[in-house]
């Protein structure tokens, strides 16, 4: 197969390969592509609404209905730092101030959509739907990832930085090619915009015309380096437009806004409008992971003064002024939040089952002579020791 | 760039803070002090990579280093592997001595373009007109319940790379005159840092130490020379990196069941000192040889061959292999399973045809 080049070729498949068609959308290219000039916001930290142009507020009930897995998505992390520290868990890289952007990147999928996430975005797979003890079996250490990454369409959780988004640009083309309507949307953080595949993966996206949503979330460090030894472009956003894709950023403590500006993108990308890049505006309020000490590279006034643009504090009173959000509503999300804290916490406390077998199980479809010879000799010894016992 | 002076071992001390005599040291103290040595010594050293700067490197093997020689002698990338060694390529070509630092093993992959295809091949290429003094370091290997991606054994695919100088030390005392002595070294070298190794520790004079790194040049050079690191008399282990004290392990266990085992550290992968590895072999008689890295297609299965070829007439039982399976690195909760342990060499000892047996 081959794959002819030029402005109005046909690709394999006999679609032809346009750039993004901006001529209904703005009168430039730039306009279309190039992000707001502030990050959207549509509901600030002091909970009012700030009205735009562009990105409708959704109604009430989706708003409540994300701000309960807000609530949630707090307290997993909360519960995962403490199963950290009784020793349950070997590390946790905690989103703790990202969760909107981890409930809105989790919300505005389909059922039969895709979710591309990293080892910071627990949160996130758990909100997809995804089995909570599944999720932390990699933190946990029993295995490297313990659910089924198809049966809630959300891939293994990443950690080699940047390389997952290629895969997102993968299945979206398949998806295309199977005629099947479904986004993908890939998570990554600031740092990984570094990383040569994330690059990569945004300019196969736009050559391939496929429907992923990019979300960066900027939490303004990768570990101890501040983003602004990552790029010296005026923001990240910026970066779509050089591969020939529309950025945005948003407020990424703004439940309202990410919900809106993700919403809109992933509309667009299943409209056959192609990929998009959203930056999303956040602050790693926590470590790194619990391995880290960030007293060695950011002064604690820093973290203090994103305290008060927290994402749920805004939320519950815009919400709470509305009159959305009574007490006892309140009452019952708490709740909910303290049964899946519980049920990590239940989960975690008891020992996971480990096969020694399970080491040569699935390395090959069907275990190499070398691998039979390696788990019988497993196998023998762990029955020697199991006898001198 | 051709201030190589070497400071005064007084000036060095005084850097440092005044410490004199045997002093308890860290194999991450004992690196981090080659570094400020070597930095001090040479003005066209350099370190860059991810994390080395304000926080000195997530094992802080950098620690202390901006503060000391300043950020534009070692500094925080944007989070590129390949662009780091990239540019250490350009830098090692314009006068500098780049020292990069990968954060773990297996997040160096991204690197293996730029590590394979010039920094191995350009001396080469340009018939030795272009040197590439660099040394790409490693923190390595398992055994510290690392969540996967932490602890590949990588060392095989940059030992199977002609064209690189392979170091793994596994004494504190080796971490830091091997260090030393890379970032001397005229060619690109892949500096393998045992991370399980890191918290270990050893009296040392650090004076001495110093005195031995700069005296290196009449002394010998350690590179490309392996070491006894336990006289015996029936059998070889051949260690190296993290697998060198589970070497000693077994060696004290077996002595307490009246075998004599001799342990060899290696601590030069490449080039690999036969010399010394023969002489051992040939005077037991059995060899093993010990490595985390799964053994198929290993530098355990190059040392084997090579003990084979060379000590064949001498050997009374097959050169054997303890190293981890052919699988990936496991998760934490399984590793202890994959890893060599002194269980597994003794059973493997045992096996050597004795006539007692
Ligand atoms: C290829 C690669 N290099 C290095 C690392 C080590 N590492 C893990 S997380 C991290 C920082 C990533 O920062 P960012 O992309 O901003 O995500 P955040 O952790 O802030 O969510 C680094 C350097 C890695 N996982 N993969
Ligand atoms: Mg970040």
């Amino acid at each position: 197969m081959t794959i002819s080049t030029g402005s109005s070729a046909e690709n394999q498949y006999g679609e032809s390969m346009k750039r993004a068609d901006t001529s209904d959308l703005g009168p430039t290219a730039e306009e279309y592509m190039l992000p707001s000039a502030q990050p959207v916001q549509l509901v600030n930290p002091s909970g009012e609404h700030i009205h735009n142009d562009r990105y409708p507020l959704p109604d009430g009930e989706a708003l409540l209905a994300a701000y309960e897995k807000l609530v949630v998505g707090r307290r997993i992390n909360e519960q995962a730092n403490a199963l950290v520290r009784q020793g349950r868990m070997a590390v946790y890289p905690s989103s703790h101030g990202q969760e909107a952007c981890q409930v809105a990147a989790a919300v505005v999928l389909e059922k039969d959509d895709w979710l591309f996430p990293t080892y910071r975005d627990t949160v996130a797979v758990i909100t997809r739907g995804v089995d909570p003890l599944g999720v932390l079996t990699l933190l946990r250490g029993d295995w490297h990832s313990g659910y089924d990454p198809y049966e809630h369409k959300t891939a293994t959780q990443a950690t080699p930085l940047a390389t997952q988004l290629l895969h997102a640009v993968g299945v979206a083309h398949a998806a295309k090619l199977r005629g099947e309507n479904t986004v993908v949307l890939a998570l990554c953080g600031d740092g990984a915009t570094s990383e040569g595949d994330f690059h990569e993966a945004l300019n196969f996206a736009a050559v391939f015309h496929v429907p992923v949503v990019f979300l960066v979330q900027n939490n303004e460090y990768a570990i101890s380096v501040p983003l602004k030894h990552q790029t010296v472009a005026p923001s990240l956003a910026h970066k779509a437009i050089g591969y020939g894709m529309p950025g945005e950023r948003v407020d990424g403590n703004d439940l309202a806004a990410m919900l809106s500006v993700l919403g809109k993108a992933v509309d667009r990308a299943r409209d056959g409008g192609g990929p998009a890049l959203v930056e999303a505006h956040t602050y790693r309020m926590q470590a790194h992971t619990n391995a880290d000490d960030p007293s060695r590279y950011r002064p604690q006034s820093d973290v203090d003064e994103w305290v008060p643009k927290d994402p749920i504090t805004r939320m519950r009173t815009y919400l709470g002024n509305l009159n959305l959000l009574t007490s006892e509503e309140e009452q019952r999300i708490a709740g909910a939040a303290e049964e899946t804290a519980g049920t990590l916490r239940d989960g975690l406390n008891s020992e996971p089952e480990i096969n020694p077998a399970d080491l040569f199980e699935y390395v090959y479809t069907e275990k190499t002579s070398q691998l039979r010879e390696q788990a019988a000799l497993l196998a023998d010894e762990l029955a020697r020791e199991g006898a001198q016992q | 760039m051709t201030d190589t002076a070497v400071r005064s071992g007084a000036a060095a001390k005084a850097a440092e803070g005044a410490r004199t005599g045997p002093q308890p040291l860290t194999f991450a103290k004992a690196l981090n002090t080659a570094l400020a040595d070597a930095m001090e010594a040479d003005s066209s050293v350099i370190i860059f990579g991810e994390d080395v700067g304000p926080l000195g490197g997530v094992f802080r093997i950098t620690d202390g280093l901006t503060a000391r020689f300043g950020e534009e002698r070692c500094f925080d990338t944007p989070l590129a592997e390949s662009g780091i060694m990239g540019m250490a390529v350009g830098m090692a070509m314009n006068g500098m001595r780049p020292i990069v630092e990968m954060q773990f093993d297996a997040f160096a992959y991204p690197a293996f373009e730029q590590v394979v295809s010039h920094v191995a091949k350009m001396p080469n290429r340009t018939r030795g007109k272009v040197k590439l003094p660099l040394v790409m370091r490693i923190p390595y290997a398992g055994g510290i319940g690392g969540v996967e991606h932490h602890c590949d054994s990588s060392e095989s695919y940059y030992a199977h790379t002609p064209g690189l100088t392979v170091l793994a030390p596994a004494t504190v005392r080796d971490a830091y005159l091997m260090l030393r002595e890379a970032i001397r070294f005229p060619d690109p070298v892949v500096f393998l840092e045992p991370k399980k190794l890191y918290w270990s520790k050893e009296t040392l004079d650090l004076d001495e130490l110093r005195k031995e790194a700069d005296d290196a040049a009449t002394t010998g050079s350690l590179v490309g020379r392996a070491v006894v690191a336990r006289s015996g008399t029936d059998a070889t282990l051949i260690a190296y990196g993290p697998s060198v004290p589970t070497a000693l392990a077994a060696a004290e266990a077996a002595a307490s069941e009246g075998r004599s085992l001799e342990v060899i550290d290696v601590r030069s992968i490449v080039p690999f000192d036969d010399e010394t590895v023969t002489a051992s072999v040939r005077k037991t008689g059995r060899a093993v040889v010990i490595a985390e890295a799964p053994g198929f297609a290993s530098v355990a299965a190059e040392i084997v061959a090579r003990v084979q070829e060379r000590c064949f007439n001498s050997l009374a039982a097959p050169v054997r292999r303890v190293t981890g399976f052919d699988i990936p690195y496991p998760a934490p909760k399984l590793e202890h399973y994959f890893l060599p342990s002194v269980d597994r060499i003794l059973d493997t000892v045992d096996e050597l045809q004795w006539e007692d047996a």
